[in-house]
């Protein structure tokens, strides 16, 4: 009786159910008025246009967008922090951020409207997943610069639920708070979902007995062992949402009761898939990297931003009755960032910070594994003389500076081990930089 | 007064000690004393040799993390209260001990006891000020 999966209905239907014919007018004519908005108003789209060879008339159809440059990462490091932004700072109301691969995170910044819109979206996909007014949602995503605990906020509040903003951490208050305040929805990491699972089985607290019934899970990937694991243990219905903080944060897809992939809100982000090799769009169904245009943002519409993540995307009907197009979980990255307890991580951050404290190029890898629900990571680096004391005491005195300032860069605890030169693969990439043990 | 030892940086895992070993072994080189402080990820083994520089080079060849450090070998009669003369000694005088360890000479009558300062030329001082009997890097090389 916990399950009231009729109770699902669609937030917005005259977005998303439109025919294929109607979306596509309408995504043209919103690119159309991005690309001029960009043009006018961000001088790196007007260089990177003008180095392209093209101008924002040039867009007459949706294929014609094939033609514009993307945007990076990269760029929005360039322009750090308010480079890219096309709204004046007096219409800004808001800025978040993410972290970034250079010790300088991306900024991105919402109108009112923007805001606005981004309620809109969450309140989609949180509805999708059976959301309504009537329910009690407990957000443990932690609220600051991160996008993730604000847009559930806003979408819940939106639907009219009652939001209990808890935030991260602290797992035994999380579970009070749970249990005493009769959550019936859970938004977190799918990972965390199962820590405070784990958590309320050792107090003696049945998962399954709690009043919840809907987890939204986000901010990292997860495979659907995962997902059944979860239900199960928790007694609840888990969907997927999808989103980075470069494009308005959660709220970009989300899944609807059917699980048939995540419904991408595309008359608001028009999405591409390409070779991330050589940039070539791929037909639809074809598996790459997925790419963005934020088509109707006003304080910073990216237009076709590279996410990095490799999914696909199904644009048959679904069952929902819902006519947006469907893509599937992402399945990795075309760049090195790995995604830790929901963190996202670059190696090259941790590789700064080694270079900071040994004063020379280090030599490392990254372990990341799970153990039960959590993710660990371990920075492994190979001691040279620089590193290198006599005394135990400074010896370890330099492994805890090194676990000291990487938790303060990357945002989450690392262990530090210490291993002998000449311990790691040399001359072989980037790539084995990192071991993921994780069965994800 | 000052007495060379070798640290090396060893992974907790089997055969790393050996390893040092033999590669001393084949370089002819030989242990005088040695102690081994560790954590259950990595230790510092820290030796006494008869061939200091040579140790360190053939060490660092195989691939080793060595460091040269100077500690002090101090002379104390082998029975009750010997070891706390010297540290009280030391106490009083207000030098702080980094790490010691000891061993037993053949034949001999006395303790050698390894100590590491911070401050080795103060440690000296206070020690030869109390006739506290200061060894010599040869004596302890050539034992």
């Amino acid at each position: 009786m916990k399950f009231q999966q009729g109770a699902a209905q669609i937030w917005d239907p005259s977005h998303e159910c439109l025919s294929r014919e109607a979306m596509q007018a309408l995504q043209l004519k919103r690119l159309q008025q991005a690309v001029q908005r960009v043009y006018a108003n961000v001088p790196h789209y007007r260089q990177a246009f003008d180095r392209a060879g093209v101008k924002p008339e040039d867009l007459q159809s949706l294929a014609d967008l094939q033609r514009f440059p993307f945007t990076v990462k990269e760029d929005m490091r360039v322009n750090y922090p308010y480079g890219l932004f096309a709204a004046p700072m007096k219409d800004v109301i808001r800025v978040h951020s993410s972290s970034g691969t250079t010790g300088k995170p991306t900024v991105v910044g919402y109108t009112r409207r923007d805001i606005e819109d981004w309620a809109g979206l969450v309140a989609r996909f949180m509805s999708a997943a059976g959301v309504t007014e009537d329910d009690v949602v407990h957000i443990a995503f932690g609220y600051g610069l991160f996008t993730g605990a604000f847009g559930l906020h806003y979408g819940g509040e939106q639907i009219g639920a009652t939001i209990i903003p808890m935030s991260g951490g602290n797992t035994d208050k999380q579970i009070m708070i749970l249990k005493d305040y009769g959550a019936t929805v859970l938004v977190c990491t799918p990972s965390y979902a199962l820590t405070l699972a784990d958590r309320m089985e050792k107090m003696g607290i049945d998962p399954r007995s709690l009043p919840l019934r809907v987890g939204l899970f986000g901010g990292e990937p997860w495979s659907e062992e995962m997902r059944r694991e979860v239900e199960e243990r928790l007694d609840i219905v888990a969907t997927d949402n999808y989103g980075l903080s470069e494009i308005v944060g959660p709220g970009v897809a989300g899944e609807c009761l059917c699980k048939k992939g995540m419904h991408l809100f595309e008359d608001h982000f028009y999405p591409e898939i390409i070779d991330p090799d050589s940039g070539e769009v791929l037909p639809p169904g074809e598996k790459g990297e997925l790419v963005l245009t934020n088509i109707v943002q006003e304080a910073i519409p990216l237009i076709r931003y590279r996410t990095r993540d490799i999914t696909r995307l199904h644009y048959e009907p679904c069952d929902c009755g819902r006519s947006l197009v469907r893509m599937d979980k992402t399945m990795g990255r075309s760049d090195d960032m790995l995604i830790i307890k929901g963190v996202n991580v670059f190696p090259t951050q941790i590789e700064e910070v080694l270079f900071q404290v040994e004063g020379c190029e280090p030599h490392y890898q990254l372990i990341v594994d799970r153990e039960g629900s959590r993710d660990t990571l371990e920075v492994q680096v190979e001691v040279n003389e620089n590193i290198f004391f006599d005394e135990m005491k400074k010896q370890r005195a330099f492994v805890d500076l090194v676990e000291k300032r990487l938790a303060s860069t990357i945002g989450l605890h690392a262990k530090v081990k210490l291993v002998e030169p000449a311990s790691m693969p040399r001359h072989e990439g980037k790539a084995n930089r990192v071991i993921d043990r994780r069965k994800l | 007064m000052k007495v060379a030892q070798i640290s090396i940086f060893i992974e907790n895992k089997t055969g790393r000690l050996a390893e040092v070993s033999r590669v001393l072994g084949d370089a002819g080189v030989n242990i005088r004393a040695l102690s081994l402080a560790d954590t259950s990820d990595f230790g510092i083994l820290r030796l006494i040799v008869d061939q200091t520089d040579k140790a360190k080079e053939v060490l660092k060849k195989e691939g080793f993390t060595v460091s040269k450090t100077e500690v002090i070998a101090v002379e104390v009669p082998d029975r009750p209260k010997g070891l706390y003369s010297i540290l009280d000694i030391l106490d009083k005088g207000k030098v702080n001990v980094e790490y010691m360890y000891a061993f037993v000479e053949r034949c001999g009558e006395n303790a050698v006891i390894i100590f590491r300062f911070d401050d080795v030329d103060a440690a000296i001082k206070v020690l030869t000020e109390n006739s506290v009997q200061v060894l010599p890097g040869d004596r302890i090389y050539g034992i």
